[in-house]
């Protein structure tokens, strides 16, 4: 499903030229449950945005579904976020001006889907994720963890192969975060990719798959149930 | 994304920032009122002259002593050291071919008096022929008689307001005033029908124009009005009548025959120019308001950074971004033309209320430009920041940074 080959990301800090990913390889099939650990700095989120089409690699290569990424142009890759990945992000970037329906509908908005096919798709959705009470609030209306299931809904909408969340526990209590975790595994259970970049070494071991990054490149990727110790 | 969803998520932005909203319409609409107001009053003012001089018929001709080259100019005020145009040439005028009738016009200030009462009125020395070009009419009693031009018949014919100045609530009619030191009997009210030619005819009194040949010591007529027949050519019996007159004349061309068509032609030309320019000054005021609009637009990129990396996240292509910037501002834009024009056209329309002489105009074009103005200004202005939002990397506005857009 996602395949990496060689791929290279460099951030200029002033004259300081980063590497945040360092000739990666990397494959994921589909339907995985990765989980990312790692110092920060390490290149974590520059890897989860580079699958996420969110950031372009400098260098190498990078297939999703089998179709080559590195040639798209930004409207393209517009397009295929739009259809093939969701985003979880730590601070939720919910638009707080609209509802939480709203904010789980705008994907839908974006791709330019009619009111009527919209509303019974976030209805199915909000009625799922249990959020059918708070679907009128205002995001400073919800709780941390309403706020990352609301997140997570929008994420998840359009259906996409692909969900990436980058941290999703890392503003909540544990509780609310198991929560949150419980949820990702359940949408992966039901066919989805699921890519977690987590510090939280409790989280990162659920994962079927862990992989663990140091200064831009992938140190360690195991698989099947083992304990977590090995990856500290 | 669909245009009623970009609508009402805009909406929903403005809405959400009121007093920002509420700003930016209020220099808009304040720029598009100012445009129709001022281009209405122009236009006003144009059309109430028009109207005005248009009365004259487009058959008559206007000849004046002097010579001037003027196609299209203002007419010379006053015959500058040329011979004078004397009853005699009216008489020959009067002849040719190609006119109908010729009214002779001498004007002045003469002091009149009733009694004990004395005023200072515009004195007409004309013939009946003038009543009938100019569509003149009588309330009361009759217009100038008919009679050889040279005859100095003591009568006179009175405006409404100069009636009203010299014999106050008293009956007008048959009585006798005197005009300089000659003596004239009151035969006619003029019906009231406001000013004309620069000449306020109510507050006018008309006599004989031999008779102001001799209160005014002039041999020369301050202005000839002709009359062309039926089916001449106009451009024939122009020729006919400078003919005329230089052969009467000596050979030397001295007097200038303008039409009413040149004439409405200069004074619309002026008072087009004059529309045009107050609408210029009004529309700089809808330049500052594209300022305006721009820096709103800027700041609302600069506030939205994350959103906008969030949007582009959720699969809003770098268009849709641009689209949802221009759209904000054109909608404020279009918000502030229509509270614009509501508030310009009423109080256009308050003013006719109150001075009904003030014409009500809607003026198309102004509205037009007004519109463009506006909504090029907008776009021109929101483009700009639009196009920064829209270039702005995902990751990077996610994180906040407004950082160089690649
Ligand atoms: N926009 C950016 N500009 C410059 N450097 C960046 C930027 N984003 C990330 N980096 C650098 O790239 C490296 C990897 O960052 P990141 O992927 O965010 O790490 P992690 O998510 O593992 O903490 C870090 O050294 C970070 O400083
Ligand atoms: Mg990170």
């Amino acid at each position: 499903m996602i395949r990496l080959e060689a791929v290279c990301r460099t951030y200029r800090l002033g004259d300081q030229p980063v590497k945040a990913l360092d000739r990666v390889d990397l494959d994921i099939d589909a339907g995985a449950y990765v989980s990312v650990m790692g110092p920060s700095g390490s290149g974590k989120s520059t890897l989860l945005n580079v699958i996420g089409l969110l950031d372009t690699p400098d260098s190498g290569r990078y297939q999703l579904e089998g179709r080559e990424m590195t040639c798209l142009d930004e409207e393209a890759r517009a397009a295929e976020r739009n259809r093939r990945i969701g985003f979880v992000f730590q601070a939720y970037h919910l638009i707080d001006r609209l509802s939480a329906r709203e904010n789980i509908e705008l994907p839908l908005v974006l791709a330019g889907m009619a009111p009527s096919e919209r509303r019974p798709l976030v209805d199915d959705i909000v009625d799922r994720l249990g959020l059918t009470e708070r679907a009128g609030h205002l995001p400073r209306q919800l709780s941390g963890g309403q706020r990352q299931r609301v997140a997570i809904a929008r994420a998840v909408i359009r259906k996409p192969a692909l969900l990436l969340a980058d941290e999703p526990t890392g503003n909540l209590d544990s509780h609310s975060g198991a929560e949150v975790i419980e949820l990702l595994e359940e949408l992966n259970d039901q066919g989805i990719t699921l890519l977690v970049v987590t510090h939280d070494p409790n989280i990162g071991r659920r994962a079927g798959r862990r992989l663990r990054m140091e200064d831009g490149r992938i140190t360690a990727d195991r698989s099947g149930t083992e304990t977590g110790d090995a990856l500290r | 994304m669909r245009f009623a969803d970009l609508l009402q998520f805009n909406g929903r932005l403005l809405l959400r920032q009121r007093f920002r909203t509420a700003m930016s319409l209020l220099a808009m609409a304040v720029g598009v009122a100012a445009v129709l107001l001022l281009t209405g009053l122009g236009e006003g003012a144009r059309q109430f002259v028009l109207n005005e001089f248009s009365l004259l018929g487009s058959d008559v001709l206007i000849m004046l002593p002097g010579r001037k080259e003027t196609t299209g100019g203002m007419p010379p005020i006053t015959g500058e050291g040329t011979r004078d145009i004397t009853l005699e040439d009216v008489e020959a005028l009067g002849r040719l071919n190609g006119v109908r009738r010729v009214a002779p016009l001498i004007v002045g200030n003469a002091q009149t008096h009733v009694g004990g009462r004395s005023r200072e009125l515009l004195t007409v020395g004309t013939s009946e022929v003038f009543f009938a070009i100019r569509k003149l009419k009588t309330l009361q009693g009759r217009p100038l008689p008919v009679m050889p031009l040279k005859r100095a018949e003591p009568v006179c014919i009175l405006g409404t307001d100069a009636r009203r100045e010299l014999f106050g609530a008293r009956p007008a009619l048959g009585e006798w005033l005197r005009i300089g030191d000659r003596r004239f009997r009151v035969i006619g009210i003029l019906d009231d029908r406001g000013e004309s030619l620069g000449m306020e005819m109510s507050e006018a009194i008309l006599i004989p124009v031999a008779a102001a040949q001799q209160i005014f010591d002039v041999q020369g007529m301050f202005r000839v009005f002709l009359q062309v027949r039926p089916g001449s050519p106009m451009e024939d019996v122009r020729g006919e009548i400078l003919a005329l007159m230089q052969q009467r004349h000596g050979g030397e061309r001295d007097v200038t025959l303008i039409t009413q068509d040149a004439l409405l032609g200069a004074f619309d030309d002026i008072l087009r120019l004059l529309t045009l320019g107050v609408g210029a000054i009004a529309a700089i005021s809808l330049l500052v308001a594209g300022i305006l609009i721009m820096n709103i637009t800027l700041i609302s990129v600069s506030q939205r950074t994350r959103e906008i990396g969030l949007l582009k996240a959720l699969g809003a292509s770098a268009a849709t971004v641009r689209l949802l910037f221009v759209c904000e501002a054109l909608q404020l834009a279009l918000l502030g033309c229509l509270i614009g024009i509501a508030s310009g056209y009423g109080l256009l329309a308050l003013g006719h209320w109150l001075w009904p002489l003030l014409p009500f105009v809607v003026s198309l074009w102004a509205l037009g430009a007004a519109l463009l103005i506006a909504i090029a200004t907008a776009l021109l202005f929101a483009w700009l920041p639009a196009s920064r939002a829209a270039r702005l990397p995902p990751v990077l506005a996610l994180q906040g940074m407004q950082g160089g857009a690649r």
